[in-house]
């Protein structure tokens, strides 16, 4: 068959685990919060790379974001990625999935003609899992999500595992189509030395607001149908009664709390 | 973009403190922004110079917010029966639209589905939507899509919820991009102003570490992804009246790219651990998959079902049909009893709704304790087989 053209979208995160708000000011504590690719990336990433492997073709990587986020398109790179590009400008700023959607089919529409689109679920800073599906709306592509393992790849179409909440449906697309993909779909490898070399020398192509012929309108917060007004922490859990004592008086004390309930 | 007014700007660095993506660097006596900024406006109500504002291109044309009313829920059915997040929708959809006096409609796609349009009037809807063909008794995005599209713009409500569920998330931000509607995914708490109906939606973000309360200001219809298992189902009242609407199709609409070739129900375990009232989770304080057999047991005691952290699933000691948190399943049992699971915050999200908490944890500083009903602070190896053993005396 002909060589796949295929494009992994993926995004640079602050690392969740890390991230909290500082009860004083009421904003996010950034402190020793790392940079890392979206986790879910990493997965559609590997999907690519191994769907390249076995059909030949290219893998290229996009992003939006700020120009560090360049770094996670080298990671890519040395992971089995061909090519990056980076989508940035002050312009895209504050956009919410609406203008991050508009915005990458902008980029896609000037790269031009790939044959599959692979993005994670959702990315771990917003957890949204929204920009997948929005992606394959503007571009008016067959769309699947939460895909948990690609079963055959054809030059015509795709055959894969959508997981559902009650087990998976089996399905085929034809190409070109696009898919979200869930962590049980693959084991990302970890970039190789020659991969990291490649990384090193490889120029990553930048893209502005009006290279992609972006209408101001829709980009950045001016594009953002919503609105963050408010952010806050989670609440805790009052009225709590930790025993002490040695593990048989506890227990002793926990059944005569339960008792009441069971 | 941000606009730092270098004449009122004293450098006071209050700016580059409320920063959380590392975007204002205070210089000598200014602050100076750079590409990190996302324009989130934190700095801007920090400033206490009021030097710092927001400025971006116009917004889009504003949607016309007087032909848009009512409230719209997506329910969804699969396998022979309605999703529970339907009913849950039901239940604060009915809240919603009691505030604003307008009425609550729900559309239903789906092979033969009008049996259930009178459960789904006696949760509380008004208006039932039936689309009703043999192309939609499988789930497909692009279907499904044409559907709630066609009737979205056919009705014009001002607010539309889905489930936050494998069907609702993948369709629901296809829709709302095709109609230029805000879509906000996977809410916990919702709530409507009664005077301009724009609704409050409110969800977790940075894996449940901090709540986020986000607003559409500009256009509509507002559009929510809502938790399963986060809101009240209304207790159902069979003698409400309600109308029922069969949608007419557009032959356009019927038209699909996608192929069902096959669909399988996970039979490895047949309880959803959303279901049931008493759980019992095990994390990586088991320390193995073998520590599972003794989770078993204690949930069997109780009449139960097993449920996990991520990291006994990531270890591979249990399948992740069984996990708990985040990127697992939210439950709200009447009993969660939490063993060997430090209660990040991951987790926490996830089970935090329960009725009555037990955590058992050798670790006393173990955060799971600060979401606990009752704590045990000792060795789970030790804990819960005692545990059964006074539980089975009890029933003697």
């Amino acid at each position: 068959m002909r060589d796949m053209k295929i494009l992994v979208c993926i995004k640079q995160v602050p690392d969740a685990k890390d991230v909290r708000l500082d009860p004083k000011t009421n904003t996010l504590a950034r402190e020793g919060v790392e940079s890392i690719m979206n986790p879910y990336d990493r997965h559609a990433l590997e999907e690519a790379v191994a769907i390249k492997e076995k059909q030949g073709g290219v893998v290229t990587v996009i992003t939006m974001g700020p120009p560090q986020a360049e770094a996670v398109l080298r990671e890519a790179i040395a992971c089995g990625a061909d090519e990056g590009v980076l989508i940035s400008d002050r312009a895209f700023a504050g956009a919410d999935t609406w203008a991050t959607s508009y915005t990458l089919a902008q980029a896609v529409q000037t790269l031009g003609g790939f044959d599959l689109i692979l993005c994670g679920k959702q990315a771990i800073d917003g957890d949204t899992a929204q920009v997948g599906p929005g992606l394959a709306c503007r571009l008016r592509l067959p769309f699947a999500a939460c895909i948990q393992k690609t079963r055959k790849v054809t030059a015509e179409a795709i055959e894969v595992e959508r997981m559902m909440d009650d087990g998976f449906d089996v399905l085929r697309l034809p190409l070109p189509a696009l898919m979200t993909v869930v962590k049980d779909i693959n084991e990302p490898r970890v970039a190789s030395l020659k991969g990291k070399m490649k990384a090193k020398k490889a120029v990553i192509q930048q893209l502005s607001a009006a290279d992609i012929g972006a209408d101001p309108q829709c980009i950045g917060l001016a594009g953002s149908p919503t609105q963050v007004v408010r952010v806050f922490s989670p609440e805790p859990r009052g009225d709590r009664k930790i025993f002490s004592g040695s593990v048989a008086e506890q227990v002793d004390q926990l059944v005569a709390c339960l008792k009441a309930h069971l | 973009m941000l606009i730092i007014d270098s004449e009122k700007c004293t450098a006071c660095g209050m700016c580059e403190s409320s920063c959380a993506f590392g975007a204002i660097n205070v210089q000598a006596d200014c602050a100076v922004v750079n590409d990190s900024c996302t324009l989130c406006g934190a700095c801007v109500d920090n400033c206490p110079e009021n030097a710092l504002r927001v400025e971006t291109a116009d917004k889009r044309t504003q949607a016309d917010f007087g032909a848009y009313a009512g409230i719209m829920v997506f329910a969804e059915y699969r396998h022979g029966k309605i999703a529970p997040v339907s009913y849950e929708l039901l239940g604060i959809g009915r809240k919603l639209a009691d505030k604003r006096r307008v009425p609550l409609s729900v559309v239903l796609p789906g092979g033969t589905v009008a049996a259930f349009a009178d459960g789904l009037i006696a949760a509380g809807a008004d208006i039932v939507l039936l689309a009703e063909h043999p192309m939609l008794e499988q789930f497909r995005e692009d279907l499904y899509a044409g559907i709630l599209e066609q009737v979205i713009r056919e009705r014009k409500p001002e607010v539309v919820l889905a489930g936050a569920t494998a069907i609702g998330r993948s369709v629901i931000p296809y829709v709302a991009t095709s109609i230029d509607a805000g879509l906000t995914a996977d809410c916990t708490r919702l709530e409507i102003r009664e005077e301009d109906g724009m609704l409050l939606q409110t969800r977790p973000a940075f894996g449940g570490n901090i709540m986020a309360t986000i607003e559409c200001p500009h256009t509509r219809p507002q559009m929510a992804t809502v938790r399963p298992k986060v809101m009240a189902p209304a207790e159902p009242d069979p003698s409400r009246k309600g109308e029922v609407i069969h949608i007419q199709l557009a032959p356009s609409i019927l038209h699909t790219q996608i192929e069902v070739l096959e669909t399988v129900i996970n039979n490895e375990d047949q309880v959803n651990i959303q279901e049931v009232e008493t759980l019992v989770a095990g994390g990586r304080g088991l320390d193995s998959a073998k520590g599972f057999a003794l989770i078993r047991e204690l949930a069997g005691e109780l009449n139960g079902a097993v449920a996990a952290s991520r990291a006994a699933v990531d270890s591979g000691w249990i399948p992740y049909p069984h996990q708990v948190g985040q990127t697992g399943k939210t439950v709200s049992p009447k009993l969660y009893i939490a063993c060997g699971i430090s209660g990040a915050v991951q987790h926490a999200v996830g089970m935090q709704s329960a009725e009555i908490v037990v955590a058992i944890n050798r670790d006393k500083n173990a955060p799971i304790f600060d979401i606990a009903t009752y704590g045990v602070v000792g060795d789970l190896y030790e804990v819960v087989p005692l545990l059964i053993k006074r539980l089975q005396e009890i029933k003697k």
